[in-house]
C-alpha cells in the first residue's frame, strides 16, 4: 500500500505546531500501524531529516503507552483497539492518513506526538489505593470475594492509562479513568475503609489537573480500547455524593 | 576473585527465618537519614520502592517511562505461583522449591530458590490485601490453575493480565509512597551509569529524556530493579525499550554478569509475519491448558497445507501429530518451556512446520470449546483469543492458533548474593535483573514471584544489614567521582552524535538480532557460536564508524536513545557467546548441539558444569576473566529431568 500521512510536528512543548505530509511506499496490509510509523522514521533519520517523536513500548496493548488520534479518532478507526495492536488491513491502498497527538491542556505536547501524562499519576497519588503497608495482611482467603464482585473489579481494574478518554470527550474529562479506579477499589472490600477520602481527593485532584466535566457524552467509554463501561461513572457520582453527604473529611 | 555467596549455615527451611534475626537492624528513627536510589518501577522496582519507604527509607525512584506503571511487569499475562496448596493437591513450599530447582536444570542456588518458595505465600496475601482482583471460584475464594513444569495448581491469576494487576497494585503502593513524601518519582529519566566512591555505589547518573539534561544522584545504596537483557535479539516479546543499559554499565564499573547464555525462549509466541516486524507478541503458557500442540504427521500434508492447497480442517485426527502428548505422556502439553520449545522447533526441522514460512506449529482449542462452548474459553482467555485476532487477522474460536518460539525472559544477569547484592558493595540487583533463582530455565508464573518476593519480602531485609553498617552521614554529588561518571556520559553522548554515518540504530540492532537468534538461539553449536563472535566484533566496529543520528542532546531524541541501547547490546552480546562457549553441556535453555542425549533432550555435565558462570569485566578489548561460584546440591538429587 502507498499512502499520504499528515502528521503533527511539534518542536516541543512551547514551540508552535504544525500538519506536515509524508508519503510512505510498500506498506504491507500485515504490519501494525506503529510498525508502519517504524518506517516512516527509518527513512527520515537515514535521510537525515528528524524521526516522528511517538510514545510506545508493550507493542501488545496493555502498557498504554501508545496514543494517537487517527483520523479524528483516539487509537483509530478500530474500536477495542490501542494504536499498538491497530493494524494496515484496516487501510487501503492510497488513503490519506491525519495523525495528531492526545489533545487536552492537562496533557501538555513533549514533542510531536508524545505528551505528558503524570497528571494521570498525580490523580492515582491523590488515592488510588489500599493503605497497606508490606507485611501483616491476612491469608488471602480470608477475605472471600463472591465471583460477580471480584470479575466487576478486574473489568474495572484493566484501565490501560492510556488516556483515550480524555482524547474522546469534547470536555476532555477525566472521568471514566478515575471512575475505573474508584469502582475497583468501591466494589472490593479491601477498599471499603477509605472510600469517602478517596473519591473526595481523587476528584479534587483531577480538578486540579484541569480536566473538564462530564456531561454525559459516552465517547470515552465508546473509545476506550479495553471497554471500561460508563457505569463505572454512574458508580463514581454515587460514591462523590454519598462521601460528600457524609464525611467531614474534606470542606 | 573468590565469590561468597553468603548463603547462612543450617538447615536449608531455617536459612532464612535465621538470617533475617542475624542481619543487623537501622533504628527506625535513624531510617529517615538514608538515601535509597531505586532504577526501574516495575514489579520488583515499584515493591522496592514502596515497602523501603514504608520502613522510612528516603527512596529515589526511577523509570524512563512516562509513568511507572508502563513497566514491561505489566505485560505478563498467565499468573504467578505460590505455595499455598489451597487446592489441596499436594502443595508444599519445598514441592514449589523442588519443581523450581528442577525446571531450572539444577543450575540455581539451592538457598535463594528455598527462600522463594517460602515467601511466595506472603505475596498473594499482600497483593490481596492491596485490592489487587485476582481470579476467585464461586464460594468467593481465591481460583488457581496449572502451568508448565508443575503437577498441582498453584498458580493464581487475574483473567490473562495477571501482570498488569500486579503491577497495578504495586505502583499504587508507590503512589501512597509519593504522595506522602517518602519517594521522590523521577520518570522520563534513564539511567546511564553507576557512580562508585571507594569502592561503593553512592549514586548515579541519569538523562531526563525530554530535555537532554544530565544529572548526578546520591545515596546510601542503588538498587537495579531494570529487568532482562532479551533484546539483545531484536525480536522477542519485551517490550520495545526493554534493554540492558543499567546493568550493562553497572557491569562496567565492577558487578559481575552471571550465565548470560540463559536464555528463554518461549514455546507459544505468534510467528514472525515480515522483515518490518518490531517484536513479538507472546500467547500465555496458560494457554497449554487447554489448547493442544500438533503438527501434521506427514511431510507431504504439511507442504500442501503450506501452499494453501488445503486447509487445517482437512487434516483428518488420525494425520496429526500431537507430539508433546505422544512423547511426554506425564505432562503432555505442559512440559516446561525449554523441551516444548526445542520440540517445536525439531517438527520445524523436521519440514511438517505449517504456516506460510513453516515456522510454526498449531496450538488447538477445538476440544476445549467443543466440550465447555466457546463462551467459557472465552472466560479464561478472552483477552488472549482477541489479540491473536487482532494481530493476525485470524479467529482462534474457529481454527487453530499458529505458534512458534520467541526470546521471551533471561535467566541470566548481574551476579547477587543471599543479599541480593552485586560484587559491588551497596549495590543491589533484585528481579529479572539478576540472575539468582530460575537456574538454566524458568518455569512459568514465577517471574512476576520473583520479582515481588525480591522487592517486597527480600531487599527491605537485606539491604538494612548493608545501610546499618553504613554512617547515616549524608551523601552529596561533591565527591569528583560524580563529576567524572558525568564527562564520561556526555562524551559517549556526543561521540554517538558525531558519527554521522549511514545506519540506523535500528538497522544495527536488527543485525545484531539476527546473529544471536541464528547462532546463540535455541540450538547452539561451537563452530557457530566462535562464527559468531567474529559477527558481531565486525558489527561493533562498523557500528562505531557507521552510525547515522540527527538532532541534538538537548531534546527528546529517540533514535539517540536506541544508539546507546544497542552500543551496549552489541558487548552484551559478545558476552552471552563467550558465556555459551564456555559452557560445554546443554541445560535448560542453553542447548548445545554437541551435547544432548539419544532422544535429543539436553546433556547435562554436572561434573564439570555444575557452577554460576560470574564474569568480571577488565577494561575495553580485553577478555573478561570467567570466576566459578559452585553449586552445591544437599537437598535434591540431581537427575536428568524427565517428563514422560
Amino acid at each position: 500500500m502507498n499512502l499520504t500521512l499528515k502528521v503533527w510536528r511539534q518542536k516541543n512543548r512551547t514551540a508552535e505546531g504544525r500538519v506536515v505530509d509524508y508519503q510512505v511506499k510498500d506498506i504491507s496490509p500485515e504490519m501494525s500501524f506503529l510498525e508502519m510509523l517504524d518506517v516512516l522514521n527509518e527513512d527520515l533519520l537515514r535521510r537525515g531529516d528528524e524521526p516522528v517523536a511517538f510514545d510506545h513500548d508493550c507493542r501488545e496493548g496493555i502498557c498504554g503507552s501508545c496514543n494517537l488520534f487517527i483520523n479524528g479518532r483516539a487509537h483509530g478507526p478500530e474500536t477495542g483497539t490501542t494504536t499498538c495492536q491497530l493494524h494496515m488491513r484496516k487501510f487501503s491502498d492510497g488513503d490519506t492518513i491525519v495523525i495528531e497527538p492526545w489533545r487536552a491542556n492537562a496533557f501538555p505536547v513533549n514533542k510531536d506526538l508524545s505528551v505528558d501524562r503524570s497528571a494521570f499519576d498525580r490523580i492515582i497519588q491523590a488515592g488510588g489505593y489500599v493503605s497497606v503497608n508490606t507485611g501483616g495482611a491476612p491469608d488471602g482467603n480470608e477475605i472471600p470475594i463472591p465471583k460477580d464482585v471480584a470479575d466487576r473489579a478486574f473489568e474495572a481494574a484493566t484501565c490501560i492509562g492510556c488516556g483515550a478518554c480524555v482524547a474522546a470527550c469534547k470536555n476532555a474529562s477525566a472521568m471514566l479513568f478515575v471512575s475505573a479506579k474508584i469502582s475497583q477499589l468501591a466494589l472490593l472490600p479491601q477498599g471499603h475503609v477509605e472510600r469517602k477520602t478517596r473519591v473526595e481527593n481523587m476528584v479534587a485532584q483531577m480538578d486540579i489537573e484541569g480536566f473538564g466535566a462530564c456531561t454525559n457524552i459516552g465517547s470515552c467509554a465508546a473509545e476506550c480500547p479495553v471497554g471500561i463501561s460508563l457505569e463505572n461513572i454512574a458508580l463514581l457520582n454515587r460514591e462523590f455524593l454519598n462521601a460528600k453527604a457524609t464525611s467531614n473529611n474534606l470542606s | 576473585m573468590t565469590l561468597d555467596s553468603k548463603i547462612p549455615e543450617g538447615p536449608l527451611a531455617e536459612k532464612w527465618d535465621k538470617h533475617k534475626f542475624n542481619v543487623k537492624l537501622v533504628n527506625p528513627s535513624n531510617k529517615r537519614k538514608y538515601d535509597v536510589i531505586v532504577v526501574g518501577t516495575g514489579l520488583a522496582g515499584a515493591s522496592a520502592a514502596a515497602s523501603l519507604a514504608e520502613l522510612g527509607y528516603n527512596v529515589k525512584a526511577f523509570t524512563y517511562h512516562d509513568s511507572p506503571r508502563r513497566a514491561h511487569s505489566i505485560a505478563a499475562q498467565g499468573g504467578i505461583n505460590a505455595a499455598k496448596n489451597y487446592q489441596n493437591d499436594g502443595d508444599s513450599i519445598f514441592r514449589l522449591f523442588y519443581d523450581t530447582v528442577k525446571g531450572g536444570d539444577y543450575r540455581a542456588r539451592e538457598a535463594n530458590v528455598y527462600r522463594l518458595a517460602q515467601v511466595s505465600v506472603s505475596i498473594i496475601d499482600q497483593c490481596v490485601a492491596q485490592g489487587v482482583p485476582f481470579a476467585r471460584e464461586y464460594g468467593g475464594l481465591l481460583a488457581n490453575r496449572s502451568f508448565g513444569g508443575a503437577q498441582v495448581s498453584r498458580t493464581f491469576y487475574a483473567r490473562g493480565q495477571t501482570g498488569q494487576q500486579l503491577l497495578l497494585g504495586a505502583y499504587s503502593a508507590l503512589s501512597r509512597q509519593v504522595a506522602y513524601g517518602k519517594v521522590k518519582l523521577y520518570t522520563r529519566s534513564e539511567m546511564l551509569d553507576v557512580v562508585i566512591v571507594d569502592g561503593k555505589a553512592r549514586g548515579i547518573i541519569t538523562r531526563n529524556l525530554i530535555d537532554g539534561k544530565i544529572e548526578q544522584h546520591s545515596a546510601h545504596a542503588v538498587v537495579l530493579a531494570t529487568g532482562g537483557y532479551g533484546n539483545v535479539f531484536y525480536l522477542s516479546t519485551n517490550a520495545k525499550y526493554c534493554n540492558a543499559t543499567a546493568a550493562w554499565r553497572a557491569h562496567k564499573k565492577g558487578a559481575f554478569f552471571a550465565n548470560p547464555c540463559f536464555t528463554q525462549i518461549h514455546p507459544t509466541c505468534i510467528p514472525v509475519s515480515g522483515d518490518y516486524q518490531s517484536k513479538l507478541t507472546l500467547m500465555s503458557e496458560s494457554l497449554r491448558n487447554d489448547g493442544r500442540v500438533w503438527v501434521p504427521k506427514e511431510v507431504a500434508t504439511a507442504e500442501r497445507l503450506r501452499k494453501g492447497e488445503i486447509r487445517v480442517s482437512d487434516i483428518p485426527e488420525e494425520e496429526r501429530d500431537y507430539f508433546l502428548e505422544r512423547k511426554y505422556p506425564a505432562f503432555g502439553n505442559l512440559v516446561p518451556r525449554d523441551v516444548a520449545s526445542r520440540n517445536a522447533k525439531q517438527m520445524c526441522d523436521e519440514g511438517r512446520g505449517v504456516g506460510s514460512s513453516g515456522l510454526a506449529v498449531y496450538l488447538d482449542f477445538a476440544d476445549i470449546i467443543q466440550r465447555t462452548g466457546a463462551n467459557a474459553v472465552s472466560q479464561k482467555y478472552g483477552n488472549l483469543f482477541d489479540m491473536y485476532a487482532k494481530i493476525t487477522g485470524e479467529n482462534p474460536y474457529e481454527q487453530p492458533m499458529r505458534i512458534y518460539p520467541a526470546v521471551h525472559y533471561t535467566m541470566g544477569g548481574l551476579w547477587v548474593d543471599y543479599n541480593l547484592q552485586t560484587t559491588v558493595p551497596g549495590l543491589y540487583a533484585t528481579g529479572e535483573c539478576n540472575f539468582s533463582d530460575h537456574g538454566a530455565n524458568r518455569l512459568g508464573a514465577s517471574a512476576l514471584m520473583q520479582g515481588l518476593a525480591d522487592g517486597y519480602f527480600v531487599i527491605p531485609y537485606t539491604i538494612g544489614d548493608y545501610l546499618a553498617q553504613t554512617p547515616p552521614t549524608p551523601v552529596t554529588t561533591e565527591h569528583p567521582a560524580f563529576a567524572e561518571a558525568e564527562t564520561e556520559v556526555r562524551a559517549r553522548i556526543q561521540k554517538f552524535l558525531s558519527i554521522n554515518g549511514t545506519r540506523t540504530p535500528d538497522d544495527f540492532h536488527k543485525h545484531l538480532g539476527h546473529i544471536m537468534w541464528e547462532y546463540c538461539g535455541m540450538a547452539r553449536s561451537e563452530e557457530g557460536l566462535t562464527h559468531a563472535k567474529k559477527e558481531i566484533q565486525k558489527l561493533r566496529k562498523e557500528f562505531w564508524s557507521d552510525l547515522k543520528l540527527v538532532g541534538t542532546n538537548e531534546e527528546l531524541n529517540q533514535a539517540l536513545e536506541k544508539a546507546g541501547r544497542v552500543a551496549d547490546f552489541i558487548e552484551l552480546g559478545e558476552l552471552m557467546v563467550d558465556d555459551a562457549l564456555d559452557r560445554n553441556e546443554s541445560c535448560g535453555g542453553h542447548f548445545r548441539e554437541e551435547y544432548q542425549t539419544p532422544e535429543g533432550e539436553a546433556l547435562r555435565n554436572d561434573d564439570d558444569y555444575a557452577y554460576v558462570a560470574a564474569w568480571q569485566y577488565m577494561g575495553d578489548n580485553q577478555p573478561e576473566v570467567l570466576n566459578k561460584e559452585s553449586l552445591q546440591f544437599d537437598n535434591v538429587k540431581l537427575t536428568q529431568r524427565s517428563y514422560k
